[in-house]
């Protein structure tokens, strides 16, 4: 149920006073509220959840977390 | 895609659990809250990659399964009348009632559709003045946010046929009556990414101060549990509890503020009846008196609705990880997905689904 899922927005809109958007899920794109994230933008990778942005991801921790796991990763070769 | 398939690495994630190997030096039970990470546990067979010192129990994140029975049979009730056009999340058609569930409502003449958002339903009661409209706004607080925003746009558009059918869960009251029993054998928590993703994590501190246990935000993917793991470890092999943030990428430490802030311009703290559980105090999320109009539970006569819970099932034990569900005599004999009991065989989170799903006999 608290499935959400990352998708990345493709384009911003508002419908009935709310901020909307078009969420590209590879490939797949699906009509979203962005109301909760008004700082979205055209590109940006956000995490959805029964049709509404909880939040945008970002990608510097993103990054950072994975190149954490790869310095075990790399240990884990070493040993 | 992007942010899934780096997180689905099989060899980052050996590495993480050979660290997790390394790291280890006594049993240690950790409970994942959250039935969307039960799911990934079983579906990827993460438990089975683990030490065996790392026992992992399922926690009552499931808001299916949660959902008191009572909430169920009300909505069978307001389902079956004449003039209502019933709107629920997929997820609910199937969970038992006292009697039948909403797909039995449906298959006798009840107008029972599934939606994707709660804005559907509101589209759907713009469609149609002539009906009753009801939304089964069920959920924890990653949905709270969703059903929230439907009470406002139909409060903005003047909707008079729109109603909700409130059964909303919080975590952090649920983690604080799962640590308080003395039954309780959980040590660590990997809490709810989604549910911080709303709510941040401002609310865990005290609670992992309050019961010494370690408490790291996970996400959902193999590679974010298995991080999650290896971070709780880590704390419970220094004697340290602290709250840790695992899903950075998504959650911050206040969450999300304007989805907040609009969940307490509609909702106010309750108690909640939980499914299997009881009732835990100030757990759930009641719509507030300016918005009782949108009420179901006043709209129709479903006050005195009185369940009857299969004696049989002991999901109750399962939810609070006192139990798993090869321990019920039920399990995959007179209980199957096909003929559920409870809601933890129905739902795509349930512990007793996933195992049931992914083959698991032990």
């Amino acid at each position: 149920m608290c499935l959400a899922v990352p998708g990345k927005i493709v384009e911003i809109y508002e419908t009935n006073g709310l901020l909307m958007g078009k969420i590209d899920f590879g490939g797949v794109t699906r009509e979203v509220c962005l109301s909760y994230v008004p700082e979205a933008k055209v590109g940006d990778y956000t995490i959805i959840h029964v049709g509404f942005a909880l939040n945008l991801i970002d990608e510097q921790e993103a990054m950072e977390t994975l190149a954490l796991l790869d310095e075990i990763s790399k240990q884990d070769i070493e040993e | 895609m992007k942010y899934l398939s780096e997180y689905r690495d099989a060899q980052l994630v050996r590495a993480v659990m050979d660290e997790i190997s390394r790291t280890i030096h006594q049993p240690w039970v950790i409970m994942e809250i959250c039935g969307g990470q039960t799911h990934s546990i079983m579906k990827y067979g993460l438990e089975q990659l683990l030490p065996a010192d790392v026992e992992l129990v399922h926690g009552p994140g499931c808001p299916v399964c949660v959902t008191s029975l009572e909430m169920i049979d009300k909505a069978l009730a307001i389902a079956s009348l004449p003039n209502v056009i019933f709107t629920s999340y997929g997820d609910m058609l199937r969970v038992p009632g006292s009697s039948g569930d909403l797909f039995s409502v449906r298959a006798t003449g009840g107008d029972v559709r599934v939606v994707y958002s709660s804005l559907d339903a509101i589209k759907i009661a713009q469609e149609n003045p002539d009906k009753q409209v009801v939304f089964f706004a069920i959920g924890f607080e990653t949905t709270a946010p969703a059903n929230a925003m439907s009470v406002i746009q139909a409060h903005n558009l003047g909707l008079e046929n729109f109603s909700l059918l409130v059964s909303h869960v919080r975590v952090p009251p649920a983690m604080h009556a799962i640590l308080g029993s003395p039954s309780s054998r959980v040590q660590g928590f990997l809490a709810a990414g989604h549910v911080c993703s709303v709510m941040g994590f401002w609310e865990y501190p005290s609670i992992a101060e309050k019961y010494n246990v370690p408490i790291t935000i996970t996400g959902f993917e193999p590679l974010d549990i298995a991080q999650g793991i290896l971070l709780t470890i880590r704390q419970l092999e220094n004697g340290s509890h602290a709250v840790e943030n695992a899903y950075a990428r998504v959650v911050t430490f206040d969450g999300n503020r304007p989805a907040q802030k609009t969940i307490r311009q509609v909702f106010e703290d309750c108690a909640q009846a939980w499914r299997g559980i009881g009732m835990i105090p100030l757990s759930g999320w009641r719509l507030k008196d300016e918005f009782s109009n949108y009420d179901a539970t006043n709209r129709f006569q479903v006050q005195s609705i009185k369940p009857s819970e299969s004696q049989l099932c002991i999901a109750g034990q399962i939810l609070q990880g006192l139990k798993k569900p090869v321990n019920c005599p039920a399990y995959a004999t007179q209980c199957t997905p096909e003929h559920p009991l409870g809601a933890t065989m129905v739902s795509s989170e349930g512990a007793c689904a996933a195992y049931y799903r992914y083959g698991r006999s032990q």
